[in-house]
């Protein structure tokens, strides 16, 4: 079937199967490797992206139900070389140690800060349930979701 | 994983979902946010030859008042049931429960009526609509009609809908300043509940209703019937596992799933006598 969406302000048109999933036509088709797939069950979070601004797991998504829409990776957030907001306060607070899980985190947060732009410390560690840390490194993932909550 | 192969169609209205599921029957299934039936798909634990997306009938996604009760499409997502300030108003314990079904990802993609639908006992809003009395509203190729929640679930992931109808609404009754409580019992972030309860009390008139405590969500009637005759909340929450047939499984035995019943129906009568 065809599929057209918008991938990072790129117009996209693609044939896929129906049963091709959000994550595998954005790595596969699309070659933008930077959304991971993790537990490829919805529980991690690492293929975390945007569709229509909204965070979703794009491992649980069909690229079928993602046509029409605006889709956001990774790749879409960093304007040349001035990188994200979010970005920078992983950078800066040391927001991650292997990074598997960093593009989905960073993804999850920004989605986290539109809809509460001041959270708490307790919004913020509610607000990433969705999204783990096998190096368990959770505590400076918190530090820079709020230092870019101050930004 | 990938699903096995399966024809896509996309449906524009209730009616024209229904006259799909009607030209396919069996090997059909709805796809409304895909957060039970893809993950099944996944597994293989299901394998419909044909998904009709009825994701995009944005006619279905609405929360609406009306009267006594609270109406709400059955395509409306949890993220906007959790934030929707008529539910916050009138029916708190839902919009509540709702901002504990998964985590935010799954909250932007999944529906009510999907949830519903799927009739999980181990979901948070069966159980909960459960508690609260509600109304779901089914449309088929001859008309609509109306099934109390409390007729609805049949066994595990099934339901009274026949084969060719669709959950359009789910009505709520507003709980009319009712005190009221939600408690889940998980060992993991954004795990299904190993037991949970939902409650509602107004004087001497409660609903409870619990999670993951036999093959479909349980109305404990017997607690709501013990506080209609006066008794204390301690001597009501003994009695949460009357009408319940808990199973047993990686995450807790039937008797440890008994006691957490009666610990939480307990905490939850105490928070909504309040």
């Amino acid at each position: 079937m065809k599929i057209q969406m918008t991938v990072n302000g790129v117009p996209r048109e693609n044939d896929v199967e129906p049963r091709t999933l959000l994550v595998q036509y954005i790595r596969e088709q699309l070659g933008l490797t930077g959304t991971n797939i993790g537990c490829d069950t919805s529980s991690c979070g690492a293929c975390t992206v945007h569709v229509n601004g909204e965070s979703v797991k794009s491992c649980t998504m069909l690229a079928a139900q993602a046509d029409g829409t605006s889709v956001t990776t990774i790749e879409g957030l960093a304007k040349g070389d001035q990188m994200h907001p979010m970005q920078e306060a992983f950078m800066q607070n040391h927001g991650l140690q292997c990074g598997y899980c960093t593009p989905g985190m960073v993804m999850a947060a920004i989605s986290l800060l539109e809809e509460n732009p001041n959270p708490t410390e307790e919004d913020v560690r509610i607000g990433l349930e969705g999204n783990l840390c096998r190096c368990t490194g959770y505590h400076n993932i918190v530090q820079s979701v709020l230092a870019a909550a101050k930004k | 994983m990938i699903p096995a192969p399966f024809d896509y169609k996309r449906a524009g209205s209730a009616a024209e979902a229904i006259s799909l599921i009607g030209q396919y029957g069996d090997e059909a299934k709805f796809l409304a946010g895909g957060h039970s039936l893809l993950p099944m798909m996944k597994l293989r634990l299901a394998q419909p030859a044909v998904l009709i997306d009825i994701a995009r009938i944005t006619d279905l996604s609405y929360i609406r008042e009306s009267g006594d009760h609270i109406a709400i499409g059955a395509l409306t997502r949890h993220h906007d049931v959790e934030n929707s300030p008529v539910l916050k108003q009138h029916v708190p314990l839902l919009a509540h429960a709702a901002s504990h079904v998964g985590d935010p990802q799954v909250r932007h993609r999944g529906t009510i009526g999907g949830s519903i639908a799927h009739a999980d006992t181990a979901s948070d809003l069966p159980a909960t609509t459960l508690a609260l009395g509600a109304t779901y509203v089914v449309q088929g190729p001859n008309g609509t009609r109306e099934i109390a929640a409390k007729d609805f679930y049949k066994s595990y992931f099934e339901s009274d809908l026949a084969p060719d109808e669709m959950l359009t609404e789910i009505r709520v009754p507003k709980m009319n300043g009712a005190g009221w409580s939600f408690q889940k019992f998980n060992r993991r972030a954004q795990d299904w509940a190993i037991v949970g309860v939902a409650a509602w009390r107004r004087g001497n008139e409660s609903g409870v209703g619990l999670v993951n405590m036999g093959p479909t969500p349980i109305l404990a009637s017997a607690v709501s019937s013990a506080i209609a005759g006066g008794a204390s909340v301690a001597d009501a929450a003994a009695l949460a596992t009357a009408e319940s047939s808990p199973s047993s499984d990686l995450n807790a035995s039937a008797e440890y799933r008994e006691h957490l019943a009666k610990v939480l129906v307990r905490r939850a009568l105490e928070q909504s006598s309040n």
